[in-house]
């Protein structure tokens, strides 16, 4: 399976995302922003960082570098396009998920392991996990998930809440909410589901002795779902 | 000519910044406001002479790259 992950200025698990993926076995490729073309592959990733200083607002300049325009044309076709912290706030500046990413609501820069329950498994990302609660760790000064009340309608109509900021016994309520993230909301998929932005990072959590395992039952599953 | 672009958040769009900035004017005394919001002010030389031409880009600008128009309006002035 081939995947590659886009690395603009300023990223910074770019790396880490490609251990993660080579160590569950993806064929990765790097792929600077500045290129106009994707190589072939069955899954794309904007991986998390600063993407140009966070200038202008987090992800804005990111989302009109060269690349991302084959992404987006990836991603229409039905390509698996994943964008996690920096790379949700990517995703919903060039449009393709719904929302946007303010800054956290006590102003502070969040950095601590969460969990998150899965809302939907009808899903390349989540199909077969027979976990419903995973932990994994966020880091980020913007990861307050806000849309209009019209957006909030349509993407829980069409079931696109991907993940809810939880306790380890899965409750979603607002003591463990740690940004401010309307509904408790930690990401979301486009209409079609084929295009998950999150702000946790699972690539964080695929060490045992370093994290947890919690991102790797995460790898495992998606290799598996794509194959 | 130089054309201005004001980006402010909309109302119902929480602005955790604004807050801190109004509970310190309080603190130092200014006791008289009901609210501040942050926004972002932007200055653009554009090669163009024509008033409306110049302000039809810059919205084009906003629209595109410099508001986000989930959370943002924009107004343009303007200025020489």
């Amino acid at each position: 399976m081939k995947s590659s992950v886009i690395t603009f200025p300023g990223s910074n698990c770019d790396r880490d995302m490609d251990v993660a993926l080579k160590k569950f076995g993806f064929n990765n490729k790097m792929v600077w922003h500045d290129d106009n073309e994707l190589p072939k592959s069955d899954l794309v990733v904007l991986p998390g960082g600063f993407s140009y200083g966070d200038y202008l607002r987090c992800g804005s300049m990111a989302s009109k570098s060269k690349i991302m325009q084959s992404v987006i044309n990836f991603a229409k076709s039905g390509g698996l396009v994943m964008g996690i912290c920096n790379g949700f706030q990517i995703l919903v500046e060039t449009g393709l998920v719904p929302g946007v990413l303010l800054r956290n609501k006590y102003l502070e820069f969040i950095c601590k392991n969460v969990f998150v329950k899965l809302d939907n498994k009808e899903n390349a990302y989540f199909k077969n996990l027979n976990k419903d609660i995973l932990e994994f760790h966020i880091a980020h000064n913007e990861g307050n998930y806000f849309c209009t009340k019209d957006q909030l309608k349509e993407i829980k109509d069409n079931n696109q809440i991907a993940i809810y900021y939880c306790n380890s016994e899965g409750k979603i309520e607002d003591q463990y909410n740690p940004n401010g993230s309307i509904k408790n909301i930690a990401g979301i998929f486009n209409k079609e589901k084929n295009v998950l932005g999150m702000m946790p990072h699972p690539e964080r959590m695929i060490d045992q002795s370093l994290s947890g395992e919690d991102g790797s039952i995460f790898f495992k599953n998606l290799i598996n779902n794509i194959k | 000519m130089k054309v201005s672009a004001i980006i402010t958040l909309k109302k119902d769009v929480l602005d955790p910044q604004g807050k801190v900035i109004h509970q310190a004017l309080d603190g130092m005394g200014f006791e008289n406001i009901s609210e501040v919001r942050q926004g972002k002010y932007f200055e653009i030389d554009v090669n163009e002479n024509d008033p409306s031409k110049a302000k039809a880009v810059v919205e084009d600008m906003c629209k595109k790259l410099l508001a986000n128009l989930v959370i943002e309006n924009f107004k343009i002035i303007e200025t020489q």
